[in-house]
C-alpha cells in the first residue's frame, strides 16, 4: 500500500502540470489540435487514477482546454470528485472546473446537490466560499430550489466574507427559485444595514436589481436608501443607488423634490468620480419630469457641467438644460448656450448643442428678432450637418412672424451677399443649406429689400453654380421674383427706361449660367425665366410698362400650412375613402400615377404661372433623377413647416412598417403616472387564458389598421404619401382601444418577470416552513416511486406544484437501493406558528424484488414543534437592550430543577435544540435571542444556581413563548 | 453582468467568465463573434458598442483587451470601471501583470475575479479585502498542499 502511495506520487512529477501544458501548447504552433489530442490522452488516464491530486491537476489543465475550445464534457463526473475532495487545493479547482465547464443541461449537476451542502455548512469560510462562488455560476431551478434555505441561513452567517456572498447569490438563487423571495426578503433588507460595508454594499446590489425590474414593490425600501444614500461614502453603492431612485421616481413623484438636494450635494463634492457625477445628472433628469421648479433652481450647477471635460457628462447635462427652459430664463440659457458653440470641440458635441438651441427656440422663443439674430449667428458655424435644421427654421419664422419680416429680410439679404464666405471650403459643408431659406425670403418678400438690385446681383453671381442643385433652384426661381420687384421701382421712378433694360439685360447675360446646368431643376426654371426675361426685354424696348404685369405673376400670399390641417378637414358625406377610385393598378403604374399627383401637390402654383412644359417621356434615369429633387424639394418646402428631414424620416419610416407595435408608440409619451401603476395591477390580476383573447384581438385590430391607413392615402404608393397627410404619428399609428401593457415588451422567458412579487402588503401572508426528510432503506430490496403526502390542516399546507389537487401526493424525486438513504424536502405553507401541531401522513411505494413488486403504505405524524418556527438569527448586545428597553414585549418565566450540567452545555442545548444564539454571557447568567418565521422576537435571560435553571423570557407574543418554554421544559426533562 | 472575456490582440482567448447558463457551442459562438468585432475596431474608437441586445464594454490594456457584456439597462461607465479595478488586482496579485502571468496562472486570475465579482454583481469594492481572501486562501492551499497524502 505505501508503495503504492509512493509510486503514485513519483508518476506525479512526471506528469505534466498545467504550466507545462500551456508551455507545450506554445511550442507546438504548427501541430497545436495534434499535441493537445496526446495531452487529453494523457488526462484521461490520469482521471483514471486513484490519486486525488493527479486528477485534480487533470482537471485543471481540462479546465485551460475547455477554454481553448475544446470539448471536456465527457469529464463532467470526474469533475464533481475533484469538488469533492476534503483538501482545499483541489476543492477550490473543482468548483472552478465545474463553473467554467457546467450548464444548466449538465447531468451531472443532480450528483453535486448534498456535496455543495456540506461545503457551505463547513468551518472552513474558503470552502463555503469557493462553493458559493462555483454555484453562483451553475446553480439551476433544481439547486436553487435545494439549496435556497441553506444559502439564506449563510446570509446571517458571523463572517462578513460568507454573508455578502451569500447576499449577492441570492439574486441568482432568486432568478432561478422565485418562490424563495418572499421568505428570503426580510432578511436581505435586514442586510442593507449590516455593520460590514462588503455586505451592506451586496445587499444594495441584489435590491437595486431586484427594484429595477419591478420597482413598485420596493418604493417602501425608499425611506431606507435615501438614509444610505446621504450617509454610504462608497462610491460603488451610491451609483446603485441613484440607479434604483431612478427606477422609482416615476412611481412616486414625492421622492422628487427630496432627491435634489442630496443629488447636489453628490455633484458638488469633488471626491466622487466623474460617473457619479453622470449618473446625478441622469436622474435629475429624471427628476425634472415630475418636479421642474426643483430642478430648475441648480441650473447654475447644471451650467458648469456644461465646461466638464468629458463629453458624456456636457451631453447630459445640455439634455437637463434642454427640459429646464422656461420664458424667464430663456435668453439667458441660449446666450451660455452659444458661448459654448464657439468653445465646443468635436462635431457630435457642436451639432448636439446646435439642435439643443434650436430645439429650445422653436418651441419657446417669444423674440422673433432675437431668435433670427440667434440663427443668423449659428451659420457661422463650419461643417455642421444641421443646415438644413436652421434653414427651416429661419422659413418658419419669417413666414409665420410678418412683424419680422423686415428684419429677417435684411439678415438674409447680408447672408446672400456674404454667401461665399459659408460655401468657403467644401462642397459638402451642410450650412450652405441656409443660403436656400436666405433666397427664398429675400425672393418672396423683395418688398421689404432696401437694395432689391444689389440682392439681385448677389443671387446671379457665377459663382451659385457651384451650390447643390436644390438650392439652385431656388435661386432662380426668387431672382425672378426680385426681379418683378426691381423692375416696379425703377418703372415708378420718373428715371430713364434703360436702367431697367439694364436689369434684363442682367439677367439675360446671367442666366444662360443656369440653363447650362447639369440639374435639371434648374435647366427648367433657368430656361422659363429666361425666355420670359427675353419677352419682357422686347416689350422694354417698345416702351411699355411690364412692371405691373411681372408682379401679377408672382401675387397671391403664401400661407403657413399646419401639419395636422388636412386632417381637420370634415371628410363630406357620402364620401368613402376605403372605396378604390380606379381598379388597383399594378406597380409601376401607381409609382407613375403617384407621381404625378405628387407634382400637381407640390408645384401646383408653379404650374399655374408658367405653362411648364411636360415631359411625356423621360428615360428610367432621368425620371429617378427627378423624384430625388422634388423629395427634396418637398423636403424643403417652406408650405410644409416641419418637414424637416428627421421627422420624414421617421415617417417614412414607420409607414413602411405595417404594423408597429402599439406598446412602442405607448411608450414614447405615456407619463408614467399612477395610472400606469394601477395598469400594471390590473394586468397582473388578468389570466393567461385573458391574455391569449387579447393577442387575437390586437391581431384583428392591425387588419383594421392597416386597411384603415390604406384609405387614407388612397391609392399613391408609399412614398407618395404627401406631407400634408403628415400627422403625429403617435396617435395615428394606435389603436383605439389599445391597452398599455408591458406584456409585449418582455421577452415571455424573462425571469424577472417571475419576481415580480410584491413584498409589502399581502394580506393572507404565508410563512413557509421546509421539513427535510431523510428516507432510509432498511430492507434488502429496491424500493421506488415513492409518494409523500401530508392531509393538510387549516392552518398547514403542505405546497404542491401547480395544477395539482389538495389531497395530491408529492412523488419524491430518486430512488432507494437496499441500504441506501438519501434526503428530500417538502415546503409546508404556515398561517399561525402560535400553537404546535401535528400533521398525518402517508408515504407510499413500491417494493420491487426479484420476482415481484408489492405496494407498500406508512403512515407517519409530522410534528411541528414551536421551535421549528425559530430561526437562529444572531443579535448585537445594544440591540438586544434596546428591544427589552421598548416594553412591547411580554415576560414569562421557567424554572428548572435539578439540572446537573455545565452551564456552557446547557447554553449549547438551547441553542442546538432550539435555534436560540447568545448575545452576551457573563459568569453564570447569559442573555439569548432568536426570532419566529414572522418576526416575533424572542429574549431569554438565563440564570444558574445549584442545579437550578431560571429563565426569564420575553416575547411580543405570549402564546409562542409559552408554547417555546414548554418545549425547552421537555427538552431538559429528557435528558 | 452577462459574461466577461479576456482575450489577445491575436483573438486568443485567455479568459472567460459566464454568468448566464448557456451551452458551450452558443459560448464558442459568441466569444468568436465579439473578438473579431472587437478587434476590427480602430484604437480610437468608443469603448462600447452595441452588439445583439446586450452592451459590450471593452478595454485594450497592453496586448491584452478586457470586454464584458452588461445588459441594456446596465451602465456602460461603472462596467469599465469593474474592468479597470479588476486589473489593477491583477496587477497588485501578479505585481505589474503581463499576458503571461494570466496565461501561466489562469486558475489565479478566475480566483481572483470570483473574489471581485460573483454572478455578474461586484461583490467585494475595496481592493485590500479582495487581496487579503485570495492570499488567506492561497495559504490554505500551500498548507495543504504540505498536508501528507
Amino acid at each position: 500500500m505505501a508503495l503504492k502511495i509512493v509510486k503514485g506520487s513519483i508518476d506525479r512529477m512526471f506528469d505534466k502540470n498545467l504550466q507545462d501544458l500551456v508551455r507545450g501548447i506554445r511550442n507546438h504552433k504548427e501541430d497545436e489540435a495534434k499535441y493537445i489530442s496526446t495531452c487529453i490522452d494523457e488526462i484521461k488516464q490520469e482521471l483514471k487514477q486513484d490519486n486525488i491530486a493527479v486528477k485534480a491537476n487533470a482537471v485543471c489543465k481540462l479546465t485551460y482546454l475547455q477554454m481553448l475550445g475544446y470539448d471536456v464534457s465527457w469529464a463532467a463526473f470526474n469533475i464533481v470528485e475533484v469538488m469533492s475532495s476534503s483538501k482545499f487545493t483541489y476543492k477550490r479547482i473543482g468548483y472552478l472546473a465545474a463553473s467554467q465547464c457546467f450548464h444548466e443541461s449538465t447531468d451531472v449537476i443532480m450528483l453535486t446537490t448534498n456535496q455543495i451542502r456540506k461545503d457551505l455548512s463547513s468551518p472552513n469560510q474558503y470552502d463555503t466560499g469557493v462553493a458559493l462562488t462555483g454555484l453562483s455560476c451553475f446553480v439551476t431551478p433544481d439547486l436553487a430550489r435545494d439549496l435556497a434555505n441553506d444559502i439564506m441561513t449563510l446570509m446571517s452567517h458571523t463572517k462578513p466574507y460568507i454573508r455578502k456572498k451569500a447576499v449577492l447569490i441570492m439574486y441568482k438563487v432568486f432568478l432561478k427559485y422565485p418562490e424563495s423571495l418572499r421568505p428570503a426578503f426580510p432578511r436581505l433588507k435586514e442586510k442593507l444595514e449590516d455593520p460590514d460595508p462588503g455586505v451592506q454594499s451586496a445587499a444594495v446590489n441584489v435590491i437595486c436589481e431586484l427594484a429595477r425590474r419591478n420597482p413598485k414593490n420596493y418604493l417602501s425600501l425608499a425611506p431606507l436608501f435615501f438614509k444610505l444614500m446621504t450617509s454610504s461614502t462608497n462610491n460603488w453603492v451610491l451609483i446603485k443607488i441613484i440607479k434604483l431612485f431612478g427606477a422609482l421616481t416615476p412611481l412616486e413623484p414625492r421622492l422628487g423634490k427630496k432627491l435634489i438636494e442630496p443629488l447636489t450635494n453628490l455633484i458638488h463634492s469633488v471626491l466622487s468620480l466623474f460617473i457619479v457625477k453622470y449618473l446625478g445628472l441622469l436622474a435629475m433628469s429624471k427628476i425634472l419630469k415630475t418636479h421642474p421648479k426643483s430642478v430648475q433652481s441648480h441650473k447654475d450647477l447644471i451650467l458648469q457641467c456644461l465646461d466638464d471635460k468629458d463629453e458624456s457628462i456636457r451631453l447630459r447635462a445640455l439634455d437637463l438644460l434642454y427640459g429646464m427652459v422656461s420664458k424667464k430664463n430663456l435668453m439667458e440659457i441660449v446666450k451660455k448656450l452659444m458661448l459654448h458653440v464657439d468653445k465646443a470641440e468635436g462635431t457630435t458635441y457642436r451639432d448636439e448643442l446646435l439642435t439643443k438651441i434650436i430645439d429650445i427656440c422653436s418651441q419657446r422663443a417669444y423674440n422673433c428678432l432675437w431668435y433670427i439674430s440667434i440663427l443668423v449667428e449659428l451659420t457661422r458655424l463650419e461643417g455642421t450637418r444641421h443646415g438644413h435644421l436652421i434653414a427651416s427654421q429661419m422659413l418658419d419664422v419669417a413666414i409665420r412672424v410678418k412683424a419680422i419680416r423686415a428684419f429677417a429680410v435684411a439678415q438674409m439679404a447680408t447672408l446672400l451677399d456674404n454667401a461665399h464666405l459659408l460655401t468657403g471650403n467644401t462642397q459638402r459643408n451642410g450650412i450652405c443649406e441656409v443660403l436656400y431659406a436666405a433666397a427664398w425670403i429675400c425672393g418672396e418678400f423683395s418688398e421689404h429689400l432696401e437694395e432689391p438690385m444689389a440682392t439681385l446681383e448677389a443671387m446671379l453671381r457665377p459663382k451659385v453654380a457651384t451650390l447643390p442643385g436644390h438650392i439652385q433652384a431656388v435661386y432662380v426661381q426668387n431672382a425672378a421674383k426680385l426681379f418683378a420687384t426691381v423692375l416696379r421701382g425703377q418703372e415708378g421712378a420718373p428715371a430713364d427706361s434703360t436702367v431697367a433694360q439694364e436689369t434684363s439685360q442682367l439677367l439675360i447675360d446671367r442666366l444662360p449660367l443656369f440653363v447650362q446646368s447639369s440639374n435639371l431643376e434648374v435647366q427648367e426654371r433657368a430656361s422659363c425665366i429666361l425666355q420670359l426675361v427675353k419677352y419682357i426685354q422686347k416689350l422694354q424696348q417698345k416702351d411699355v410698362e411690364v412692371a405691373e404685369e411681372v408682379t401679377a405673376l408672382f401675387a397671391g400670399e403664401l400661407n403657413p400650412v399646419a401639419p395636422k390641417a388636412q386632417k381637420k378637414v370634415p371628410v363630406p358625406e357620402g364620401l368613402d375613402l376605403d372605396v378604390w377610385i380606379n381598379e388597383p393598378p399594378s406597380g409601376s403604374e401607381s409609382e407613375d400615377e403617384g407621381r404625378k399627383s405628387k407634382g400637381k401637390a407640390v408645384f401646383a402654383k408653379d404650374e399655374s404661372r408658367h405653362t411648364k412644359p411636360r415631359y411625356t417621356e423621360v428615360d428610367e434615369k432621368e425620371l429617378a433623377k427627378r423624384r430625388e429633387v422634388r423629395k427634396a424639394e418637398q423636403a424643403n418646402n417652406p408650405f410644409y413647416i416641419k418637414a424637416s428631414p428627421s421627422s420624414q424620416k421617421v415617417r417614412r419610416h414607420s409607414v413602411s412598417k405595417p404594423n408597429p407595435s402599439p406598446s412602442f408608440s405607448l411608450r414614447l409619451w405615456m407619463p408614467m403616472s399612477d395610472q400606469y401603476v394601477k395598469l400594471e395591477e390590473e394586468r397582473r390580476e388578468r389570466n393567461k387564458a385573458d391574455k391569449k383573447k387579447k393577442k387575437d384581438k390586437k391581431k384583428r385590430e392591425k387588419g383594421e389598421k392597416g386597411r384603415r391607413r390604406r384609405g387614407d392615402s388612397g391609392p399613391e404608393s408609399e412614398e407618395d404619401i404627401t406631407p400634408a397627410h403628415m400627422v403625429d404619428i403617435v396617435t395615428e399609428e394606435m389603436p383605439e382601444n389599445a391597452l398599455p401593457s408591458d406584456d409585449d415588451d418582455k421577452d415571455p422567458n424573462d425571469p424577472h418577470k417571475a419576481l415580480n412579487i410584491d413584498l409589502d402588503n399581502c394580506p393572507l401572508m404565508d410563512y413557509q416552513v421546509v421539513v427535510s426528510v431523510i428516507f432510509e432503506n432498511k430492507c434488502d430490496s429496491f424500493i421506488k416511486s415513492m409518494e409523500f403526502n401530508v392531509l393538510d390542516s387549516l392552518n398547514s399546507k403542505l405546497q404542491r406544484p401547480d395544477g395539482a389537487g389538495p389531497h395530491d401526493g408529492l412523488i419524491v424525486p430518486f430512488q432507494l437501493p437496499p441500504g441506501i438513504s438519501n434526503e428530500a424536502r417538502f415546503i409546508f405553507s404556515v398561517q399561525n406558528i402560535v400553537m404546535p401541531q401535528k400533521l398525518k401522513g402517508t408515504l407510499t411505494f413500491i417494493v420491487k424484488t426479484d420476482d415481484s413488486s408489492t405496494h407498500e403504505k406508512l403512515d407517519f405524524k409530522l410534528h411541528f414543534t414551536c421551535t421549528s418556527y425559530l430561526i437562529t438569527t444572531p443579535c448585537y448586545s445594544d440591540a438586544y437592550s434596546k428591544l427589552l428597553e421598548s416594553g412591547d414585549l411580554k415576560g414569562c418565566s421557567l424554572k428548572l430543577e435539578g439540572v446537573n450540567q455545565p452551564f456552557h452545555h446547557l447554553l449549547a442545548r438551547i441553542c442546538f435544540h432550539h435555534h436560540f444564539s447568545v448575545v452576551e454571557r457573563i459568569d453564570s447568567c447569559a442573555s439569548m435571542y432568536s426570532r419566529s418565521i414572522q418576526g416575533h422576537h424572542m429574549c431569554l435571560l438565563v440564570k444558574t444556581a445549584d442545579q437550578t435553571v431560571s429563565i426569564d423570557a420575553k416575547c411580543d407574543e405570549p402564546g409562542l413563548l409559552g408554547n417555546v418554554l414548554d418545549e425547552i421544559k421537555l427538552t431538559f426533562s429528557q435528558c | 453582468m452577462q459574461f466577461m472575456l479576456l482575450f489577445s490582440r491575436q483573438g486568443k482567448l485567455r479568459l472567460q467568465k459566464w454568468y448566464v447558463p448557456l451551452s458551450d457551442k452558443e459560448r464558442k459562438k459568441i466569444s468568436r463573434d465579439l473578438v473579431q468585432t472587437i478587434l476590427a475596431r480602430k484604437p480610437k474608437m468608443c469603448s462600447f458598442l452595441e452588439w445583439r441586445d446586450l452592451k459590450i464594454v471593452y478595454k485594450r490594456y497592453a496586448s491584452l483587451y478586457f470586454c464584458c457584456a452588461v445588459e441594456d439597462q446596465d451602465n456602460e461607465l461603472i462596467t469599465l470601471e469593474i474592468i479597470h479595478r479588476y486589473v489593477e488586482l491583477l496587477d497588485k496579485y501578479f505585481g505589474s501583470v503581463c499576458e503571461l502571468d494570466i496565461i501561466f496562472n489562469f486558475e489565479k486570475a478566475y480566483f481572483i475575479l470570483d473574489e471581485f465579482l460573483l454572478g455578474g454583481e461586484a461583490q467585494e469594492t475595496s481592493k485590500k479585502n479582495v487581496l487579503k481572501a485570495i492570499e488567506q486562501a492561497d495559504l490554505l492551499q500551500e498548507v495543504c498542499g504540505l498536508c501528507p497524502r
